[in-house]
């Protein structure tokens, strides 16, 4: 399969994660939105990892590290979302207005 | 057998020496972790001295290294002076948080153990951002320097400011890790190599050959939409770590709602990390195609610059006042980037120096207005600036040392940010990127208003509260010597041209 098909495929995935940032209010969603945009870069490096071959193996470390951080990431995000939800009994973003200018 | 057999032989072909003083920081902090696990409440404050003792022992380590080159883990990490300048400047912010934060978390904040071993993980994202030459260790030092970030500054658990800060700063911050992802992921598919070395190896290759060799070869022009892409996501990512406008607005929430020591730790060792990577990224693996992303940085200084000042001509709270002013900073350090010419290795060597003096003393001017803020907030103090009003008759000693760093930020002597300023603006001159020069310039004025303000307010107004400010001893200190250091280095600038003229790559 040629490697456009996998770079179509991860643009898309990274488009919706944008989107869903941008109009998502529940702090939960956003969170997962970005995974879906840390997701294609995983798919990005993997398929390019593949179409390099022998010498694309950097390219599958990379994509290790990326879900291991990833996974780090979320452990934290999920613990400031449950201590905003502890605090306020909500998790929506819009509500987080507190500070401005 | 054979696996130990493997694992000797990595271990023996790792150069020890080189990775030492991150080796250090590591252990330091693990020993701070466990140590609080096993010290009594009243005794917590142990773990300041401990980290203070790791990091001074870091910086010996590196003091070793002086004058030397080495490369390691097949060239993906560094020694070379450049790192070395570096290494130090983290090293004695983290000594300078330290002494900013003692008093505060001895007193105010639970979670003192834990507060020290995050400040240590992420100094040591900037240690390792220092040295990083790969693409996978400058995203491993970034997230090293973000992720403890994000949960100092939610420390204050009941707080909903700092909730709210720590969800803003998080959230900005994994999206521009993200996008920034994104950009290394086709930039290495492009290229085929992680290595920044390598990176700029392909990409130059890609720029003489003809057009039916390189599409046989599957390589790249510079110039190429794919190449222009992944280059304008790197630094978008890079934009919301250094809080380039339009990429700040979490920058003032984030600082006010942490604790202040944090926002202090994240408006210079977070944000000068930032820096590093657009660096080494720039300098080692895009200087080639600096035709693709100049402009983009000439906007970007502009607007940092402009938008920064502005906002910060109106704020009344210290902490968001030194937010914005910490974002026009980075304007002036985002001209540097903006007068790359691949043809001229002079103006490069030039705008990497001044670059680099300018972080050096911009962390030592900004960690003092910090601590200063620090120490009139205690004890019932405000952050507000209407209320510094007459601090000259009440504590006069406090009150010279902040419009000492208030002179310095702004750029006047007789402190050493007025160097930092003058090299950026020579190095555009010299450059002749004219027009920027003056851009900085008519900052410089607009800046010079709100820096004045306070001076003014402390010197010539009448107190409306009386009484001295009660300053503890670390925070005096910590103040103290920021202020001497910044006044040595405007007598004697050689302290710091001389480190930073010998680090090009």
């Amino acid at each position: 399969m040629p490697v456009s098909y996998f770079l179509v495929l991860s643009a898309l995935l990274f488009s919706i994660g944008v989107y869903g940032v941008l109009a998502r209010q529940n702090a939960v969603l956003v969170l997962l939105s970005i995974e879906l945009m840390l997701n294609a870069v995983n798919i990005n490096l993997v398929a390019f990892s593949a179409l390099l071959g022998q010498t694309g193996v950097p390219g599958q470390v990379f994509a290790l590290f990326v879900i291991a951080v990833a996974a780090a990431e979320v452990g934290i995000g999920l613990a400031i979302v449950i201590l905003i939800f502890r605090n306020r009994q909500s998790v929506d973003v819009e509500e987080m207005s507190l500070m401005k200018w | 057998m054979d696996l130990l057999a493997q694992g000797l032989q990595l271990g023996s072909s790792v150069d020890w020496h080189a990775v030492a003083p991150d080796v250090i920081l590591t252990v330091t902090a693990c020993v701070v972790l466990v140590a609080d696990l096993f010290l009594a409440d009243r005794s917590k404050w142990l773990a300041m001295p401990l980290s203070a003792a790791g990091i001074v022992v870091t910086l010996v380590a590196v003091v070793s290294l002086a004058g030397q080159r080495r490369t390691t883990l097949g060239g993906a990490y560094e020694i070379d002076s450049f790192a070395l300048l570096l290494k130090g400047v983290f090293c004695i912010i983290g000594l300078m948080v330290l002494a900013i934060s003692f008093n505060y978390f001895r007193t105010g904040v639970r979670f003192q153990g834990e507060y020290y071993f995050l400040m240590l993980c992420s100094l040591l994202g900037g240690l390792v951002m220092s040295s990083a030459r790969d693409l996978i260790t400058v995203f491993i030092a970034i997230e090293l320097i973000s992720v403890p970030g994000f949960v100092m500054t939610g420390l204050r658990k009941n707080d909903a400011k700092s909730n709210e800060a720590a969800l803003k700063f998080f959230l900005f911050g994994v999206l521009s890790t993200a996008v920034m992802l994104y950009g290394m992921s086709l930039i290495y598919g492009v290229t085929g190599h992680t290595l920044l070395s390598g990176i700029r190896a392909a990409l130059v290759v890609g720029r003489d050959l003809s057009p039916a060799a390189r599409s046989a070869v599957g390589i790249s022009v510079p110039g190429d939409p794919i190449i222009v892409l992944s280059v304008f996501f790197i630094i978008v990512g890079f934009a919301f770590k250094i809080s380039a406008v339009p990429f700040h607005f979490w920058a003032p929430d984030t600082y006010e709602g942490a604790p202040s020591p944090v926002a202090a730790f994240l408006s210079t060792a977070s944000k000068i990390g930032g820096f590093v990577g657009l660096l080494v990224l720039m300098f080692t693996a895009f200087p080639d195609v600096a035709d693709v992303w100049r402009p983009v940085f000439a906007v970007l200084a502009t607007a940092t610059m402009t938008v920064g000042n502005l906002i910060a001509l109106r704020q009344r709270h210290i902490i968001r006042l030194l937010a914005y002013s910490g974002i026009a900073q980075s304007g002036y350090i985002l001209v540097t980037f903006a007068l790359i010419d691949p043809a001229s290795p002079a103006v490069n060597s030039q705008a990497l120096e001044s670059a680099l003096v300018y972080i050096s003393i911009y962390a030592v001017m900004d960690l003092g207005a910090f601590a200063a803020a620090i120490a009139f907030a205690r004890r019932g103090g405000t952050y507000f600036i209407d209320d510094y009003a007459g601090l000259w008759q009440r504590s006069p000693v406090l009150a010279t040392l902040l419009a000492g760093f208030m002179l310095s930020l702004a750029g006047a002597p007789p402190m050493a940010g007025a160097w930092a300023k003058l090299f950026v603006f020579l190095a555009a001159i010299n450059a002749q990127v004219y027009w920027l020069a003056v851009v900085m310039g008519a900052n410089a004025v607009i800046a010079a208003f709100y820096y004045l303000a306070i001076v003014r307010r402390m010197f010539l107004e009448p107190p409306e509260i009386e009484g001295p400010v009660e300053v503890p001893f670390l925070l005096r200190t910590a103040m103290g010597a920021a202020a001497l250091a910044l006044f040595v280095a405007f007598i004697y600038p050689p302290i710091i041209t001389t480190l930073a003229g010998g680090s090009i790559f």
